[in-house]
Formats: C-alpha cells, sequence, structure tokens
C-alpha cells in the first residue's frame, strides 16, 4: 500500500500545528506574521527565477512538436493550424489554448477490456474538469487576495468578488471560488487515493501539495464563515508587508490566520523545488511551442559537431569492382 | 513463438492489478524472451562505439560487463545532456503525475507491467536525476522519489527502455507534452555510453554505415534485387521498366527503406514506386550508396543518426538531383522532417522541390528539399495526372494504419487517405481514438522487431491488432494499409496471431495494381501474382 499521503497528511498537520502554537502559545507573530513569509517570497522568487534560468540554458538542438492535426503541406489540403502549427503566431495560439484550456488532458480516454477481445477507448472528462475547476478556483482565490495588499482594492478585484459571489448566499457573501479550490482538490486527492493506478504511481511530493492547498483553503474558509478573523487587522498587517514597512497589528490576529498565512509560505517557499514549476514549464515544452514547419526553415542546433562519416569515396573503394560488373556508374574507373 | 499462448489465453492473462509492491523494489524481467540481445562487439568496433567486452554476454547474467566507472559515465553523459537537450531537462522537473499517460502506451495496456505505464518509463530516470542533480532530492531523497543508480536501476532502464517504441502516443495526451520518445533516445544513449545496445538495431545501423543501407545490401545486389522486381511487373502488366543507378544528372533522387527492396510485402510497394514513376516517365535515379531511408541511428543516439544520415544530401549533392524524393517509412520520415536539415543541413544542391508533372511547388519542404511520396502522389491524383483503375483492387477491403512518425512528428493524415480514396473502392477507417494522433504502434518500432521478444511484440501490438479486429468483423477489413517499412515487416505476424486473414500493404502496392499502364497487356494478377476479382464479397456502398 502506498503511505505516502499519510506522511503528507500528517507533515501538514504538524506545521499547521506549529504554526498555531508558535503564535498563540510563543508568541511568536513577528516570526509567522513577517519574517516567514517575506523568506519565502524571497526563496520564491530566487528558486523560480534559478530554475527558469536553468531550462533557458539547455539548448533546444531540436524542433521535435508532437503533430495532433494535418500538417502544412497542399494547397487544397486543409491545414491544421492550432494542432500543427506552421508560424509563431500558430504556436502562440495552440500555446494559449494548451494553457488555458488544458487541452491535452481534454483528450483524455480510458481503455477498458471488454469479452471477445474486444478493447475500448471511452473518453473520460474528469481529470480534466477537475483540473479547470481546480486552477482557475485557484488563480480567482489569488487575485481576489489582492484586496489585502493595495489600498484602494483595484476595480477587477471588485469586479471578480461581485461575480464570485453572484449567489448572494451565506453571510458573509459566500464565494463561490473558495469553496470550488477546496472541491477541486479534494476531488484531485480523491483519485490519487481510490485509483489503483494513481496510487502506485503517487509520491509524497504529490499529496504534500495538495494536502497544503486543502490547509489553505479550509483555513481561509473558516477565517470567513466560522471562526471569524478580523479582517481590518489582516489588511493592516498585508498593506505592511507589501509597503515593506511591516509589522503587528495592535490586538493581534487568530492563531488560525498564522496557520494559513504560514501554510501558504510554506507553498509559496516550496514551488520551485516542486512539481509545481510545471506552471513554468510548459511554456517551455519543446513538444508544443515549436512550430511544425522543419523541412522548410532550417533549426539550428546550437551544439551541432561534425561527425565521422562514410562517404561516398570510401564506399567506392569497397565496392567499386562489383560496382562496375554490374554497370552501376562510378566516380574513378 | 513456440511457446506463445494462444490467442485467447494471451488476451485472458493480461491484468491491470497493480503490484501490491512498490515499482522501486521490483526487479525487472530479464529471463529469456523479455530482452533483445545484446549487439556483438564486432558492430560496436566497427562504429567506433564504447565495447564493454568482446565476448558474448546475456542481459539474464548476473553481472554485466560493464566498466567499472560505470556510474560515473552515465553520471557525466546525463549532466551533458540535461545541458544539451532542454527537453530533458524541462520532462525531468515538470512531471505532476496526474497519470494522464498511464493507459495510453501500447505496452502497458498489452502487458499490464506498470513500469510500461509512460509515467513510470519516465520516473525511472526522473529517480535518478532528482538524486544526483537536484536540491530538494539531495537533501530529502527517497522522500522525494529520488534514487541512487545502482546495477539494478541499470537492468531497469535497459529492459524498458528497449520496451517503448518511441512511438509518442503518451505525449499527445500529457498536458505539458511530456515525450517518452524522448526520455527513451536519452536513456538508450546513456546505455549505449557504457556499451549496452542490441544487436537488432547496432547491426542494421553498422551494415548501414558500411553499404548505405541496414540489410548490408551491396550494389551490384541491389541492383540485381529491382531488376528481378521489374521482371516480376513486366510479367504481370506486360511493361518493361528499366530504372537507373547513381546516375549524375538525373532531376530527382529517390530514396525509401530497405525494407521495401528486402521482403515482403514491402516489396510490392517497391514495384508500385516503380510502376508509378515509368507512369509518369519521371527523371529519378536510385542510389546505391544512399539506398536506406531509414535510420536505425536514431534509435541509438543523435550521433549515430547523423552519421547515417549524411548520406542523404551527400548523394544528392554529388548526382546534381534538383531535389529528393521519399518513399514510405516510418522513422524515416521523423528524421527527415525533424532531423535532417538540422543535422546534415543546410543542402548544398538543388531547388525548393517541383513536380516536374504538374508545376506544384512544394514550399513546405523548401528547406529539406525532400518530398514525402504521398505529398507527391496526392497532388499528381489532384491534377488528375494518373489514369487508373480503382476495381483491380476490389478484391481488397482497406483500413488505413496511421504510422507513429508520420502521425505525431509530421501531421502526414490527409495524403495517405486520399489516394487510398482514389486507388481502392473499399476503404474504411478504425475507431476514432485508434487512428490519427491517436493511432497505436505496432508494437515493433523503434529497433524492437526482433524475433527474440516476439511475445512482448504481439502484447505491444495487440491495441493495434484489436481495433483491426473490429473493422475485420464489421466490414470484412482483409487489407491493412500502412505507410512504414517497419509495419509492414512487424504486421504480418501480428495479424496472423490476433487476427488471421488480413493482409498488409503499403499505399503505393494499391497504387501500382490501379494504375494502367501505356501498352500494358489486360492484368489478370496483382503485384502478388494473386488473380484480380471482380467482386467482393462484401457489399460496399462506395
Amino acid at each position: 500500500m502506498n503511505v505516502a499521503y499519510l506522511y503528507s497528511l500528517i507533515a501538514v498537520v504538524v506545521l499547521g500545528l506549529i504554526a498555531y502554537a508558535g503564535v498563540e502559545a510563543a508568541g511568536l507573530d513577528v516570526l509567522f506574521g513577517v519574517v516567514i513569509p517575506y523568506l519565502a517570497l524571497i526563496v520564491f522568487l530566487i528558486g523560480f527565477a534559478n530554475k527558469v534560468l536553468d531550462w533557458t540554458k539547455s539548448a533546444v538542438p531540436f524542433k521535435i512538436p508532437t503533430t495532433f492535426g494535418q500538417q502544412k503541406s497542399l494547397d487544397w489540403i486543409k491545414h491544421n493550424r492550432f494542432d500543427s502549427p506552421y508560424t509563431t503566431g500558430q504556436v502562440v495560439i495552440r500555446m494559449l489554448l494548451e494553457i488555458l484550456l488544458l487541452r491535452s488532458l481534454f483528450k483524455n480516454t480510458r481503455v477498458g477490456f471488454g469479452k471477445g477481445q474486444r478493447i475500448a477507448y471511452k473518453w473520460v472528462v474528469w481529470l480534466w474538469l477537475f483540473a479547470i475547476l481546480f486552477h482557475y478556483s485557484f488563480f480567482v482565490v489569488v487575485l481576489r487576495h489582492l484586496r489585502f495588499f493595495a489600498e484602494p482594492v483595484p476595480f477587477f478585484v471588485s469586479f471578480l468578488e461581485k461575480i464570485d459571489g453572484m449567489f448572494q448566499i451565506l453571510l458573509p457573501n459566500l464565494f463561490l471560488s473558495g469553496v470550488l479550490l477546496l472541491g477541486g482538490a479534494l476531488l484531485l486527492l480523491l483519485r490519487r487515493v481510490l485509483l489503483p493506478k494513481l496510487v502506485y504511481i503517487s509520491k509524497p511530493a504529490d499529496y504534500f501539495p495538495l494536502f497544503l492547498i486543502i490547509g489553505i483553503a479550509v483555513t481561509g474558509l473558516m477565517m470567513r464563515y466560522l471562526d471569524k478573523v478580523d479582517v481590518v487587522r489582516v489588511k493592516e498587517l498585508a498593506m505592511g508587508l507589501a509597503t515593506l514597512q511591516p509589522g503587528i497589528p495592535e490586538g493581534g490576529i487568530s492563531g488560525l490566520f498564522y496557520v494559513h498565512l504560514f501554510f501558504v509560505s510554506i507553498l509559496v517557499a516550496y514551488i520551485p523545488f516542486s512539481k509545481i514549476m510545471h506552471m513554468g514549464g510548459v511554456f517551455l515544452s519543446p513538444t508544443r511551442n515549436l512550430a511544425n514547419n522543419t523541412r522548410a526553415k532550417r533549426h539550428v542546433n546550437p551544439w551541432n559537431y561534425p561527425v565521422k562519416t562514410h562517404t561516398y569515396e570510401e564506399y567506392e573503394e569497397d565496392f567499386r569492382d562489383k560496382m562496375k560488373e554490374a554497370g552501376i556508374p562510378v566516380e574513378k574507373e | 513463438m513456440a511457446d506463445t499462448p494462444k490467442p485467447d489465453q494471451l488476451y485472458k492473462n493480461i491484468d491491470h492489478t497493480m503490484p501490491d509492491e512498490a515499482w522501486e523494489e521490483i526487479p525487472p524481467d530479464l529471463s529469456q524472451g523479455r530482452f533483445p540481445y545484446p549487439t556483438k562487439p564486432k558492430n560496436l568496433e566497427y562504429l567506433d562505439m564504447p565495447t564493454p567486452t568482446k565476448e558474448e554476454w546475456s542481459p539474464a547474467d548476473e553481472e554485466w560487463p560493464i566498466p567499472d566507472n560505470w556510474q560515473e559515465i552515465i553520471h557525466e553523459g546525463f549532466k551533458d545532456r540535461l545541458e544539451k537537450y532542454r527537453s530533458l531537462k524541462i520532462f525531468m522537473d515538470v512531471c505532476v503525475r496526474c497519470g494522464a499517460c498511464a493507459d495510453k502506451c501500447h505496452f502497458f495496456i498489452g502487458t499490464g507491467d506498470p513500469k510500461n505505464m509512460p509515467v513510470l518509463r519516465a520516473e525511472l530516470l526522473r529517480s535518478v536525476y532528482r538524486k544526483d542533480f537536484t536540491t530538494a532530492g539531495k537533501i530529502l531523497g527517497k522522500i522525494n522519489g529520488g534514487r541512487p543508480l545502482t546495477k539494478q536501476v541499470l537492468k531497469e532502464w535497459f529492459s524498458y527502455f528497449y520496451q517503448c517504441t518511441e512511438c509518442r502516443r503518451c505525449s499527445v495526451y500529457c498536458p505539458y507534452g511530456i515525450d517518452t520518445a524522448e526520455i527513451t533516445m536519452m536513456g538508450r544513449e546513456l546505455l549505449s555510453l557504457l556499451g549496452l545496445n542490441i544487436n537488432w538495431i547496432l547491426e542494421p545501423v553498422a551494415n548501414c554505415f558500411r553499404t548505405g543501407n541496414h540489410l548490408g545490401i551491396q550494389p551490384h545486389a541491389l541492383k540485381e534485387m529491382i531488376e528481378f522486381f521489374c521482371d516480376d511487373i513486366e510479367e504481370i502488366t506486360g511493361v518493361k521498366i528499366d530504372p537507373t543507378f547513381n546516375r549524375k544528372g538525373a532531376e530527382i533522387l529517390f530514396i525509401t527503406p530497405s525494407g521495401d527492396y528486402f521482403a515482403d510485402p514491402g516489396t510490392y510497394t517497391m514495384m508500385g514506386y516503380l510502376l508509378l514513376f515509368e507512369h509518369l516517365g519521371l527523371d529519378y535515379t536510385l542510389s546505391t550508396y544512399a539506398s536506406e531511408g531509414g535510420n536505425f541511428g536514431l534509435f541509438t543516439s543523435s550521433e549515430a543518426m547523423k552519421r547515417l544520415n549524411a548520406k542523404m544530401f551527400a548523394e544528392a549533392k554529388r548526382l546534381g538531383v534538383k531535389w529528393i524524393l521519399g518513399g514510405e517509412c516510418g522513422h524515416m520520415w521523423r528524421v527527415i522532417h525533424q532531423y535532417m536539415d538540422t543535422m546534415n543541413g543546410p543542402p548544398e544542391f538543388g531547388e525548393t522541390p517541383k513536380s516536374p508533372i504538374t508545376g506544384t511547388v512544394f514550399d513546405h519542404a523548401a528547406g529539406t528539399k525532400m518530398v514525402h511520396i504521398t505529398e507527391f502522389t496526392a497532388d499528381l491524383l489532384r491534377h488528375n495526372k494518373l489514369k487508373l483503375d480503382p476495381s483491380r483492387n476490389d478484391n481488397k477491403v482497406v483500413t488505413y494504419h496511421d504510422s507513429c512518425n508520420p502521425s505525431r512528428a509530421m501531421g502526414l493524415f490527409e495524403e495517405p487517405r486520399y489516394i487510398l480514396k482514389n486507388v481502392c473502392n473499399h476503404f474504411y477507417e478504425m475507431p476514432e481514438n485508434t487512428i490519427r494522433e491517436q493511432t497505436f504502434c505496432c508494437g515493433s518500432g523503434s529497433g524492437l522487431n526482433t524475433e527474440e521478444i516476439m511475445e512482448l511484440r504481439l502484447l505491444g501490438g495487440l491495441p493495434r491488432a484489436n481495433a483491426v479486429k473490429f473493422v475485420h468483423e464489421k466490414f470484412g477489413v482483409n487489407m491493412l494499409s500502412c505507410i512504414c517499412a517497419i509495419d509492414r515487416a512487424a504486421f504480418p505476424p501480428l495479424m496472423d496471431y490476433w487476427v488471421p486473414g488480413v493482409d498488409v500493404t503499403g499505399i503505393h502496392e494499391l497504387v501500382g495494381n490501379a494504375l494502367v499502364m501505356e501498352g500494358e497487356s489486360e492484368r489478370t494478377m496483382d503485384l502478388r501474382f494473386e488473380p484480380l476479382k471482380e467482386e467482393t464479397e462484401v457489399d460496399a456502398d462506395e
């Protein structure tokens, strides 16, 4: 059995307890409210930049797009521009569709073995759906949090909140994105705990960030709807951090908030060393971001080096007599 | 194949239950029949490649003949390739193990072996990468999925990088485009640094280096073979064809995989080309020096690929042709389309390919100056330049297999279909999830079409065979067409095993059957010397 998820769950719970106890019992508000968030941000920025730079330092010796559609060849054959892009513009659109709509994931199928030697492939949408829910709600939640870091609150954040809270249920008004984020993360987790193949391939590095994000979502929802946090003080802390004039607001903020913030800090600092770097890597994937035009336009390999070949002269040297006998023309009679 | 179970049994034995043990703990199965034979030392020596031993050895042996500092060699090789290939570095870092690829691999579908899931095939390398090249892996070790490079890991690499046909199907479904072909290519290059290659690949490479083709056919023998086909053509059609070899000043150099002149049913496709060129009065020549379209170097290392591929441009330049026409072959076209100009270009001969018959300029091949024969023929058909009698293929109910490389590394989908619809009357597609970019490999690509792993090949080829079985039962399909020489070699045993009653053909064999040649005698036989029938059993409405 794969117990990787237990370790990850325990790790996240322990991290949460550390932050809670650290603030509530030991009074380490400054550590968890200022020092760690700053450290996390620095680690993230340097780590992320390093990783991306490291990727770009590696060469792209060959143009190796995976083609999903008809190449550009004869005029009267319809060229599939976005599945087999020929120009940079078409590549950009292919990339946008991939990154914004997760198009490859949308193709997902499941294999099934039937009676009488019948193998079938069924289109399955779940992974795509969960991924879309998860990523977009996460994105909205992050954007919404900008409200804490800017005064006045940017117009697009207020606008987003209007849409996000359009159902007008609960008080304070329920934001869909928070619930969907938790739901999406839980669904992705369920796949990893229930589907045998997923259990088999999953590592602690797969469960840990999921639990961390679930922890972030749960503490966030709790602060908004259950154990309500003093948002004025939270904003004061956030503005302090954003304006590089950090300080702990008078009267303090609840331990729950620091658990939330600590989880976020851990996640942010963890990104450069984790699979979450897919958010940067997807832009650089050579099977997606290159045009399928290699026969028209030469791609240059920066490390292309001369190799030992078997020249025609050497070949003729080997076989001249036989060639002449067979009436095949030769260079040297 | 004597001890291969019956198809029903083999099918029933497929088990997709995941084992109790973690995959890291399970040693690779290197019993007889589960691995391709290692390279004979003479081939490695001939190519100046690392040669571990002059003795015969077997992957089943406990101790492998590798140098003492093998870990260092692999480490340095890995490091070098991380700098040379962004693909490798990205693919090592970004996988989230979402599992989308898991059941997309024909070898996983056929064997149920978890390490044939693309994600785990990549983890074989990734685990070592994490331990050796990442900060988190160095600190966290096993928790982060890191693994030291042990002899068992090395054996695992050998086992599983030679159970991947580099077909790229998984990369279609991966949200980051992680391409297991890249992983396998890198894995094989690393193994190759220790002299761990397989003979079914390296022997063709060595042959090709010396004689110009994988099968080691020498120039006079090659000419005899082609002349033999011309005799057959004359017997069937009454038309005498006299192709030229190594002729300077020809307009077009024609290069096709050696499989097309070596063994049935590829030979019939070769006859199809010859008939087509004769029909057109094309000014072309064959070369005995560049007598191989395929390139088993691709399955060895980028260097080996470049060494073999160099002959094409060199010969085109020596002969002074205007452009090159390429025959039906899968991986050959991956090399030509995605690698050739980069490796051995820019070409120092000729001009942008232009069809001398229709005047069509093939702008999309302006750089490499090399055109795929189905592009060339589709253009001819579009311009009504061929006199055809498709009813001569009426004894065939045809389906089309999209060969992996022309599909997923080129996007060649419509040209062959257009030709098929013009030259035969009964054509049916296989189910949607098994064709075009989702096509399934024959199970024997990337140099794995060797006899000693026949059972693995049958299992790997099962998804493709099963889709053929579907159209065989539904539409009476009896002919599987394809544009790949390895397909033409690998499919006959695969069909005999899973779908008896289905034969295999190249597209241009069907073209050759349908072509009405000037001055031909009445045709009573197809290119296989089989009688033409007017009607088929199936009442097709096309």
